[in-house]
């Protein structure tokens, strides 16, 4: 019972930050919303028996990419005060849209039967952090390490994009500096 | 709390990012919308761990986060280079590939 009343908090905190985080006009604001959607997906994931993952999910998410997403935010925009736009358009054809994907999803998952066998009470064993561990290592340890090479590749590709091309010496800066100026004056 | 119970809140977080994802036009809302829409599949690969057993769930989640992270950096690289070669990151602005 208890069980049921923290997992209907949780959800109705996750949904609804996330319908703030796509409905708010400032973006500030969208990215921190983010935030608490990703906190409360933490606790069901601490709920569902994976301690480990709701940990990384706030250490990683809320830590590490929610601090990316405000500085590109921060670092993109010439911005007034505290006030970030972020325009949106097509509200109701997107609202169609996406109500009919989950009325599809909805639909299939009420439609595939079997999917609330085991009853509660006879759950199977949870994985430990020690199980989680020994399969990165074991079973899955190809996909381990072909993910840790994509990330090293993504890093490096982040890299290169956003590094600066304009490389020639002494003329560069100053030329930069003049397209700034014209581009900040009207 | 049930499997299919976890799957509704993951399929609605999911729409909730698709209406983020065709509505927003600035490239870091549309990244936090695809966040949106990453943590909602996360959230099944934890849900099936935990119903049907085994680590295997939890493994693939965790896959899942560093695929995930690779993407954010890779999108914000773009929103960066698109903002010194446009002034604004709109995503339609980004119309050819290079420069």
């Amino acid at each position: 019972m208890t069980e049921t009343i923290a997992f209907g908090i949780g959800s109705f905190v996750a949904l609804l930050s996330a319908v703030y985080v796509v409905r708010t006009a400032n973006l500030v604001h969208a990215a921190l919303w983010l935030g608490v959607t990703l906190l409360a997906t933490a606790g069901l994931y601490a709920m569902l028996g994976a301690s480990f993952l709701a940990g990384i999910q706030v250490l990683l998410y809320v830590g590490g990419v929610m601090t990316l997403m405000l500085f590109a935010v921060m670092i993109t925009r010439r911005h007034e005060g505290l006030v970030v736009p972020a325009d949106s358009t097509g509200r109701t054809r997107a609202a169609i849209a996406s109500v009919v994907l989950f009325g599809v999803l909805a639909a299939a998952i009420g439609a595939t039967p079997g999917l609330d066998a085991p009853a509660a009470a006879e759950l199977p064993a949870q994985a430990t952090t020690a199980d989680i561990g020994r399969a990165l290592v074991g079973q899955h340890v190809l996909a381990f390490e072909v993910v840790s090479f994509l990330l090293l590749a993504a890093v490096i590709g982040a890299i290169v994009i956003a590094r600066r091309r304009d490389q020639e010496p002494a003329a560069a800066p100053v030329a930069a500096r003049a397209t700034s100026a014209s581009e900040v004056t009207p | 709390m049930m499997l299919s119970h976890c799957l509704l809140l993951a399929s609605a977080l999911f729409a909730v990012g698709v209406y983020g994802l065709l509505t927003r036009r600035q490239a870091v809302a549309v990244l936090l919308s695809i966040e949106l829409m990453a943590n909602a599949a996360n959230l099944c690969f934890i849900a099936f761990g935990h119903f049907r057993g085994g680590a295997t769930g939890q493994t693939f989640a965790l896959f899942s986060l560093a695929i995930t992270v690779a993407e954010v950096a890779i999108g914000l690289a773009l929103v960066i280079l698109l903002y010194r070669s446009h002034g604004d990151t709109k995503v339609d602005l980004a119309r050819e590939l290079r420069q």
